[in-house]
């Protein structure tokens, strides 16, 4: 057993604290501590990308980093991305619309790879999202669903037509 | 089936999507029980070797650890040591059933030996580590064809030779055809396919119950029943005392159908410490120890008449089967009866090797055998093709099966016995359709113009069919209760595919029309009696089947009931939504309706009251619909691409498939099936290696060193949907999961080495790297 | 695939991080993680204490002045890609950070923990030996200045003393305009190259070239420069016979040979990256 610290973590806009053991990550951090399950691990390695969450805004391998190196930062994992309980985002219509997502499992990795893309380039070209989303690997849907809901949220978030 | 539908066809959204996209989806490793246990495998890190002693006590001195386990500690609640899940055949020569645990000797790298049980994960892997096993290290085999000659070293010790199974496949006068043959051509091929990578790996948890006996397994796999039929028989336990569940899967892909030792080991870990206990596979472990499939030799010989027209093929193919049986000789079996596809092969003759190495177990990865048969088969066409200076597209043309012999008959057998025919189709219009799309009569020019500004562009063809729709059943219950929404269930587990939109849309279309009021229940053994799984491109056809036979039923006796609860005849009823309604418009009409709900409460019983119109109790039906013969998907790819002679670099231009699967469920969700398997194909043709040195030690076993293709390498891949009804079915239906792998090493390879013809270069292998490009341009 | 135990130190400044790397036998430090966690995670390796950097002020930065730029030890690669200054001073590093992973991994991968952990494919080291970087390096002594040709001293191997830590990175600046030229090799993007060349050059008021630079990577265990092309390139205007004449002179580099791509595969392929990137240099540098 290692050593544990006590540490906070703001996720998805709510506060925690926990103790945790040091060398716990911050996916399995997530995931057992913190009951946030839709935060996968695909690889833990680094690589897959399923694991992706957000670190003060900015896309991170949650298998890569240290649940004590959250202590004081604002996580967002894809539990926070609808705005409601009925709604879902328009990253998350765009994907079920263009059929981007068949097991699911590398969806949250890709969702919160895409909505940091997308706020860095709201008018992306089909190569921008392909190079975006070169690091989440998914074995369904060939990518291409992706990337059609991909350029299809970034109109509608720039508030061009919808679909 | 011509009736007007208002579901089938549609492409709806999918109702799995939206907990998926919330991250409220539940899979495997989202179970957390109170008071569980988590587990790690202590594996061979040797191909070959023996076991001479495993000293567990440091690993059991550490907190926290709760269990060190090996066969030894299995023992007493086994009834049977061995997993014995082979697909029969009278073919094999040797028995070779994995252990649940080594016994003493372990005989592919990743192979089970002890499982550590702690309070968590750290904790179990810290143990591994503390888990000392004595290995006396032996001689392995790694290539299949090496493992077969004189005096390779046995994969088991006790074995007299590494010959796992032989067989042949023949009809025609394969001799006569040869000997008269205008033009014999002989190619040997290579190929490789690779792992399952689903991006969930496997995992399970097991929850003992001891008050009660009971034990639930939770399970990632593709085969809930498969999965409790060998719990019952290896642990010696009831049927209603194992209850098998899977929860929502993240990718099946081949691997998750095979039946594995840790379902077996952590089901007993759970039993003897009586508390749950999970495992998850993780990458590395499923790069070791998910079956994966791999390696095949062809030799095969093609004779043909001076118009290219084929007179026979005759060949033998080495097959890679790993070191134990862990599904059959399904798969070289797929090949060899597949090879012929869609063309006409008046004679026909294969011998069929398969051996035993020290890798993990060989299994079905997505395509299952097909994509190495086309591969071999459209490689040979090229040859021809060039040889008799005809147009490769030509050459196919000419051998075709006309749509007019559909069905057609294939002098060949399936594994059950049942003769190998082609169902439906038309495969020379899906040839032209997508060389239309694709301007292959064009391209000659486009290449010209290309090779002038010194790009080497290349295209190519490739013709398949798929065999889908495996039998005998899988079983579909309907059922209305007292809610009044409608309850699916079915053996068959999802993996991604869409199952339950498919089995919703094909249910809603009898029985209201609305996917909203259907629920759908994949793969738990406590839901269906009996249940096959999902595998082999089947379950559209065999589940849908059965779901579109029990609705139906369902339908007529709520009809049936609702006209004697509405007095009203059932020709003027309909079921709209969740209600059965008088038919017409008038206003009078508008207020004769009943819920589904009530007519389902109605003949669920009242003690002491007779059911309405004396139908049988339970508005319910079960239908287990048995099919042998099955549904072929046929389809052609046609790709473009540009090779940098100076890198062996190649770039996708365009990828474009025509595709038959009979009439589509939900087009959307066959869409995007195809350009998945596509992009699966893609990768295998080009990325995807898994190396292992001359000792069987694996060399890829991450995502650095095994390539999975991304976004980025992908073209835009389009495709063309054709409907032509199985006449199979009464849906109509065709499977579609695997069929997008199949064709794309063929066109790649068919496209690579026409982008190379400046310098002559063949292409007898896949997967085809940029330095095995170089090297057959130098070579050349 | 859970990193095995250690006990965790997050100090805040240099001195404490540097105090700590030499109180502790077996530590390693901790930087963007885009390495060293995959290892932990995988048990490559089994550190007593991780000493993590991310707290550590004033190591994230980069700094422009008339000799170059500097770059602090934790800059982030994704700062580094957003960076103007870098774009327009450092157009070779600009170019070159895109190919560094992936998104995720940019945005927490740090220059120096590239450069320290020193893999043989990747892009960073590449472009410090183009640019004859100077890594700073603090240790118990004091402050010492490696020039990177003394830094990379062999397969994922650096001159650091295992009390030493890096501190930043220093690229001498080319003059206004010259050009950069980056060319990689790699199956996927974001994949470490098999190979890649890197080439800068600087035009004269004569039109021919006044200052060249030629690195190869990926091939064999560190960057290497090839100075023979360099100093033939000088004096040169360029054309395809000049670029050739410059490739050929790669020769047959040391050359590594594994499961991706054998040495004869990589030995040619950096006379044709060479090349390439000779010639893109050249066209954006006489633009």
């Amino acid at each position: 057993m290692s050593a544990t610290r006590t540490i906070s973590v703001t996720v998805n806009g709510k506060a925690y604290e926990r103790e945790v053991e040091v060398r716990v990550t911050l996916a399995d951090f997530l995931r057992q501590e913190l009951g946030l399950t839709g935060t996968h691990l695909g690889c833990e390695h680094g690589v897959c990308g399923a694991c992706t969450i957000q670190l003060n805004g900015r896309s991170a391998r949650s298998c890569l980093t240290l649940a004590v190196q959250a202590d004081g930062q604002e996580i967002k994992t894809v539990e926070g991305v609808a705005p409601s309980a009925d709604e879902l985002h328009p990253l998350q219509e765009a994907l079920s619309e263009h059929h981007g997502l068949q097991c699911g499992f590398c969806t949250p990795g890709i969702l919160l790879t895409l909505l940091e893309f997308l706020d860095d380039n709201p008018d992306p070209s089909e190569a921008d999202i392909r190079l975006a989303i070169s690091g989440n690997l998914c074995r369904c849907t060939g990518y291409q669903g992706i990337v059609d809901a991909a350029l299809a949220a970034a109109e509608r978030l720039r508030g061009g037509a919808a679909k | 089936m011509n009736m007007t539908m208002t579901v089938i066809g549609k492409p709806m959204l999918r109702l799995e999507d939206p907990r998926l996209l919330r991250g409220e989806a539940r899979f495997i490793d989202d179970i957390k029980l109170a008071n569980m246990a988590e587990a790690a495998f202590v594996r061979s890190p040797n191909g070959h070797a023996l076991i001479k002693g495993i000293d567990a006590s440091a690993a059991l001195a550490l907190p926290g650890v709760m269990a060190v386990l090996t066969l030894d500690d299995l023992r007493p609640h086994l009834s049977g040591e061995h997993l014995v899940v082979g697909l029969p055949s009278e073919a094999y020569k040797q028995d070779r059933n994995r252990p649940a645990l080594c016994r003493d000797e372990a005989v592919y790298v990743g192979e089970p030996v002890a499982v550590v049980v702690a309070e968590n994960r750290y904790i179990a892997e810290d143990a591994v580590d503390l888990v000392a096993v004595d290995y006396d290290i032996l001689p392995a085999a790694s290539d299949c064809r090496a493992a077969l000659a004189e005096g390779a070293p046995p994969v088991h010790r006790d074995g007299a030779d590494n010959l796992l199974a032989e067989f042949d496949m023949e009809y025609g006068d394969v001799d006569a055809a040869f000997a008269g043959a205008a033009h014999v051509f002989g190619e040997s091929f290579w190929q490789h396919r690779g792992g399952g990578h689903s991006i969930e790996c496997r995992g399970m948890v097991a929850d003992y119950d001891k008050p009660t006996d009971k034990l639930v397994l939770w399970n990632s796999t593709q085969m809930a029943h498969s999965s409790l039929r060998v719990l019952v028989e290896m642990l010696g336990r009831d049927e209603n005392r194992v209850r098998v569940v899977t929860p929502d899967i993240g990718g099946g892909f081949g691997p998750k159908l095979v039946i594995y030792q840790e379902e077996v080991v952590v089901s007993i870990a759970s039993i003897v410490l009586g508390r749950p206990v999970k495992w998850i596979e993780d990458r590395r472990e499923h790069f070791m120890t998910s079956t994966q499939e791999r390696d095949q030799y062809w030799e095969v010989e093609i004779a043909v008449d001076d118009a290219g027209g084929i007179r026979g093929i005759r060949g033998s193919i080495v097959h890679d089967h790993g070191a134990y049986t862990a599904r059959g000789i399904n798969l070289p079996q797929n090949s060899g009866e597949t090879l012929p596809g869609p063309y006409v092969v008046p004679a026909y003759r294969m011998n069929v090797r398969l051996a035993l190495t020290n890798k993990v177990p060989v299994t079905p990865v997505r395509g299952a055998g097909h994509p190495q048969a086309c591969f071999a088969m459209e490689r040979m066409l090229d040859r021809v093709a060039r040889e008799l200076g005809l147009d490769r597209a030509e050459v196919r043309r000419r051998n075709l099966i006309p749509a007019e012999s559909m069905p057609y008959t294939k002098p060949l057998k399936s594994r059950s016995g049942a003769p190998i025919v082609l169902d439906s189709g038309d495969f020379p219009a899906s040839q032209q359709a997508a060389l239309d799309k694709a301007d292959w009569s064009g391209f000659g020019a486009r290449q010209q113009a290309a090779l002038e500004d010194g790009r080497y562009i290349g295209i190519g063809v490739a013709n398949f069919v798929k065999g889908t729709g495996r039998g005998p059943f899988e079983e579909v219950t309907v059922r209305i209760g007292a809610s009044g929404r409608v309850q699916v269930y079915t053996g068959a587990a999802a993996i991604g595919q869409g199952t339950e939109t498919m089995l919703a849309q094909i249910v809603a279309e009898e029985l209201g029309g609305e996917v909203a009021n259907i629920t759908v229940t994949t793969g738990d053994t406590a839901r269906n009696s009996l249940g096959i799984g999902t595998s082999n491109s089947r379950v559209t056809v065999v589940a849908g089947s059965s779901a579109h036979a029990a609705a139906r039923k369902v339908r007529d006796k709520a009809l049936l009931v609702a006209s004697h609860l509405l007095e009203l005849p059932v020709e003027e009823l309909e079921i709209v939504g969740a209600e059965i309604r008088a038919k017409g418009a008038d206003e009078r009409r508008k207020n004769v309706w009943i819920a589904l709900a009530d007519v389902a409460n109605a003949v669920a019983g009242t003690p002491g009251y007779a059911l309405p119109g004396g139908v049988e109790p339970g508005l319910e039906a079960t239908e287990r619909l048995l099919f042998d013969a099955m549904p072929y998907v046929n389809g052609t790819a046609v790709a473009e691409v540009e090779v940098d002679p100076h890198t062996g670099g190649v770039e996708i231009l365009s990828y474009k498939m025509t595709h038959d699967c009979g009439r589509m469920i939900n087009p959307m969700i066959v869409h995007g099936q195809v350009i998945g398997g596509a992009a699966h194909g893609i990768g295998n043709a080009l990325f995807e290696w898994m190396q292992y040195d001359a000792m069987a030690q694996p060399l890829t076993t991450n995502y650095a060193d095994y390539l999975l293709v991304t976004a980025t390498e992908l073209p835009r891949i389009e495709v063309v949907h054709t409907e032509t009804p199985s006449p199979l079915n009464d849906l109509g239906v065709k499977g579609v999961g695997e069929c997008g792998v199949i064709p794309a090493a063929a066109v790649l390879a068919s496209a690579i080495e026409d982008a190379l013809t400046p310098f002559g270069v063949r292409i007898a292998r896949a997967p085809i790297t940029p330095p095995d490009i170089l090297a057959l341009i130098r070579a050349a | 695939m859970k990193p095995p135990p250690f006990e965790y130190h997050d100090p805040t400044t240099i001195p404490e991080a540097i105090s700590l790397l030499g109180s502790y036998e077996n530590a390693r430090l901790l930087a963007g993680g885009q390495s060293l966690m995959p290892m932990l995670n995988m048990r490559y390796v089994f550190p007593d204490h991780l000493i993590d950097l991310n707290k550590v002020g004033g190591l994230d930065y980069i700094n422009t002045d008339a000799d170059g730029v500097e770059i602090g030890g934790m800059t982030r690669q994704r700062d580094i890609e957003f960076s103007d200054e870098l774009a327009e001073h450092c157009p070779l590093l600009s170019e070159a950070i895109r190919h560094v992973g992936h998104i995720q991994t940019r945005n927490r991968g740090t220059m120096g923990g590239s450069l320290a952990h020193l893999d043989p494919a990747a892009e960073i080291p590449m472009v410090c030996a183009a640019m004859d970087a100077r890594i700073r390096a603090q240790g118990p002594n004091g402050e010492r200045t490696i020039p990177i040709a003394e830094f990379a001293l062999g397969f994922m191997t650096t001159a650091l003393a295992p009390d030493e830590m890096l501190v930043s990175v220093s690229l001498p600046g080319w003059a206004s305009g010259h050009g950069a030229g980056f060319q990689e090799f790699g199956r996927r993007h974001g994949d470490f190259a098999i190979a890649s060349a890197a080439a800068l050059i600087e035009v004269g008021g004569d039109g021919k070239i006044a200052r060249a630079s030629l690195t190869i990577s990926g091939v064999g265990p560190v960057p290497v420069r090839i100075e023979e092309a360099e100093e033939g390139l000088v004096g040169e205007a360029g054309s395809d016979g000049v670029f050739d004449t410059a490739a050929e002179a790669c020769g047959e580099l040391e050359a590594l040979d594994d499961i991706h791509a054998p040495a004869s595969y990589r030995q040619h392929l950096a006379k044709v990256l060479a090349k390439r990137a000779l010639a893109q240099a050249w066209e954006r540098a006489a633009s």
